[in-house]
């Protein structure tokens, strides 16, 4: 830090030539009269503490300091300094030539020199400070302005308008807490017609982490190209990432894919909040971990799914809202968020789809009082399920499709899929043919179909997830016996069965597994496969008659 | 879900015997390889596989028996099997394992023939 002053000498050579005191006692001002020089007084020149602690006239010739300042006033010819004092503070000197008299500095005209910087020196400060603050507001309107150019540019990187799928309603809030922010989201269109829907939240807020997001942004759309679960596509942005973030920051990402002919959703998850999903009042996280982008290489993100029914929430959600606090300090936190939500659809509870969010942004209001500065980016991403409910299995099984045949339901429940649960499955079919006098060829053959059938629905069709039901119908008519098995894998073809070849497998040449269709196939006197994009259907039909 | 299976060794005339008891599906892999193990240390030319006892086979069931021979058939043994009722005897036809392995009744058909 430096005071740099400025200071006006009179011509000594002019007022020799020009002007004498008797011509003209009181001398007007005259600028081309004046001549200016540039003079810099730093804070550790010696002269400096000087002037700070003289608080008076100064007579420059009489003075002996090591002093570079020192050194030019006298070239310039200066006889006294007053120095401008306020506030212990030296905000100016007033440097004086020869009196125009050629006489000495009286008394008298020290006290007029002093009385006047005693005046000037408050003045003079008054002056910088409103100078000050012009150059400083001009900067921060420059700072503003690119603010809000940034905050355009980075409105375009996110989505423009939010996707428009039959049966599905998604809705997105973006708030950043500063101009610009390091949280976003994205939709991904693939082109088996799945929907990519991303949120994300870099560390830090404001300008650095919006840079990030910018970057990561574009790391996930090139991923989405490459790879199709959000498990490797958060594998692979993670790897570009980390070495281009810098240190000490990272981003958080959810990741979800929606197919919505199957209404599944995979998720795979980079250290976000974990998403919500509300059906009817009940809500649960569903749980699905991993690390945050840009730590660390080689990260494998895991990956969970859920079917949506009718109805069905899914709840995205950055930190600015849970870690919110109110003037109590108290956090918003995740309890809040969930009793929220489940509270009922019905008057004061918590909507439903896009009315959820300025739900929340209310709520989040009240939380936290008038008076609150946002803490942090606010972002909320939110995933309606609105198909009609899942029509109970279809009416138009084997054998009620067929006119005039006149059959009987002898038996119709479902089970979770959990392993095993093919045997109970078997066992309750068997049980409903009680009392028929089945002969036992169909009987062995009907069972070892049906446990084959409902393995495949549990393992292949519903993956194991137990809350996912295997839906069963058993119906007979006079000569037939149907036997219908639904899961939810609607979306995957079920293949063609085949012979399987045994040498090869025999040879180590193929799996030694792969049997099950097969023998499906050869058990029953008729198999049909159905799809309705969301269900399986197979029909295992045995003829009575003749068996 | 409890899922019972068990496999047991023994020589029969100078053949070597699993005795298999319960369901054969994908908890019983682990058990019935040891069996095997266990059954080739007794340097026999064939292995026998007993399932009187056996009241359900599912298809990864079929598929732990293919792997079986494919063992057996690699060290040049040969198996047999018996005990089977008629649905699996049936799916032993069908499956073509009935091509690879010898099928009999019961333990006595089976001695009087390998024994």
């Amino acid at each position: 830090m430096f005071a740099r002053l400025r200071k006006t000498l009179r011509s000594e050579k002019e007022e020799a030539v020009n002007l004498t005191e008797e011509e003209m006692p009181v001398p007007a001002y005259q600028p081309e009269a004046a001549r200016t020089f540039t003079w810099d007084l730093t804070p550790n020149d010696p002269l400096y503490a000087y002037l700070l602690s003289a608080s008076s006239v100064v007579e420059v010739d009489r003075l002996a300091l090591d002093s570079p300042a020192l050194r030019a006033l006298k070239a310039a010819g200066v006889k006294v300094c007053v120095p401008l004092v306020t506030q212990g503070e030296l905000v100016g000197v007033l440097n004086l030539g020869d009196r125009m008299s050629e006489q000495e500095y009286s008394s008298d005209d020290r006290r007029l020199l002093n009385n006047l910087a005693t005046q000037a020196a408050p003045a003079l400060r008054v002056a910088q400070l409103a100078r000050q603050q012009q150059a400083e507001a001009r900067q921060r309107e420059r700072l503003e302005q690119e603010m809000r150019v940034a905050r355009i540019i980075q409105q375009t990187l996110l989505p423009k308008s939010l996707p428009n799928l039959p049966g599905w309603q998604v809705a997105a809030h973006w708030q950043p807490a500063r101009a610009v922010g390091g949280d976003f989201y994205d939709f991904i269109d693939f082109p088996d017609g799945r929907l990519g829907l991303v949120t994300g939240d870099v560390t830090d807020k404001g300008v650095p982490a919006a840079l990030v997001m910018a970057t990561t942004r574009s790391i996930l759309r090139s991923a989405s190209e490459r790879s199709s679960t959000p498990g490797q596509i958060l594998a692979y942005a993670n790897e570009l990432l980390v070495s281009d973030i810098p240190p000490n920051m990272f981003v958080t990402c959810l990741y979800m894919i929606l197919d919505p002919a199957s209404r599944r959703l995979t998720i795979a998850n980079a250290g976000h909040n974990l998403p919500i999903h509300r059906r009817d009042e009940v809500v649960h996280d569903l749980r699905v971990t991993g690390m945050p982008l840009g730590l660390m290489p080689g990260m494998d993100y895991e990956e969970i799914e859920v079917t949506l029914e009718h109805g069905d929430n899914i709840l995205v959600y950055s930190d600015g809202l849970v870690e919110a606090h109110n003037p109590a300090k108290e956090m918003f936190g995740f309890p809040r968020l969930r009793e929220l939500l489940a509270c009922s659809t019905d008057g004061e509870g918590c909507p439903a789809g896009e009315a959820m969010i300025p739900f929340l942004i209310d709520d989040l209001s009240e939380f936290t009082g008038p008076d609150w500065e946002q803490e942090d980016d606010l972002t909320f991403l939110i995933l309606e399920c609105l198909h009609s409910p899942v029509a109970p299995i279809a009416d138009t099984l084997f054998l009620e499709e067929q006119e005039g045949v006149e059959y009987r339901l002898l038996a119709e429940f479902s089970l979770p899929s959990e392993p095993g649960n093919e045997i109970p499955l078997m066992e309750r079919v068997v049980q409903s043919f009680q009392g028929l006098g089945l002969p036992g060829t169909v009987l062995e053959r009907l069972k070892t179909a049906v446990a084959e059938t409902a393995m495949n629905a549990i393992e292949h069709g519903n993956r194991y997830q137990a809350e996912l039901p295997v839906e069963v119908r058993v119906s007979m008519s006079a000569d037939k016996l149907c036997i219908s098995i639904r899961d939810q894998g609607g979306s995957q073809p079920i293949p063609e069965p085949e012979t399987p070849d045994i040498e090869a497998k025999l040879a180590g040449l193929q799996s030694p597994r792969g049997w099950g269709l097969f023998l499906i196939k050869n058990m029953v006197d008729e198999m049909r496969v159905s799809a309705d994009g969301v269900h399986h259907t197979v029909e295992l039909v045995f003829r009575l008659k003749g068996a | 879900m409890e899922r019972i299976f068990s496999a047991s060794v023994r020589d029969l005339s100078g053949l070597v015997v699993i005795d298999l008891q319960g369901e054969i599906n994908a908890f019983a892999d682990q058990e019935l390889s040891s069996a095997y193990d266990q059954a080739e240390s007794h340097d026999t030319r064939t292995i026998v596989l007993n399932f009187q006892e056996v009241g359900y086979i599912n298809s990864t069931g079929i598929a732990l028996i293919v792997g079986l021979l494919a063992r057996a058939r690699k060290t040049g043994r040969r198996m047999a099997v018996y005990g089977l009722s008629d649905h699996y005897r049936e799916i032993f036809h069908i499956t073509r394992l009935a091509d690879f392995m010898s099928i009999y009744t019961d333990e006595a058909s089976l001695v009087a023939e390998l024994g």
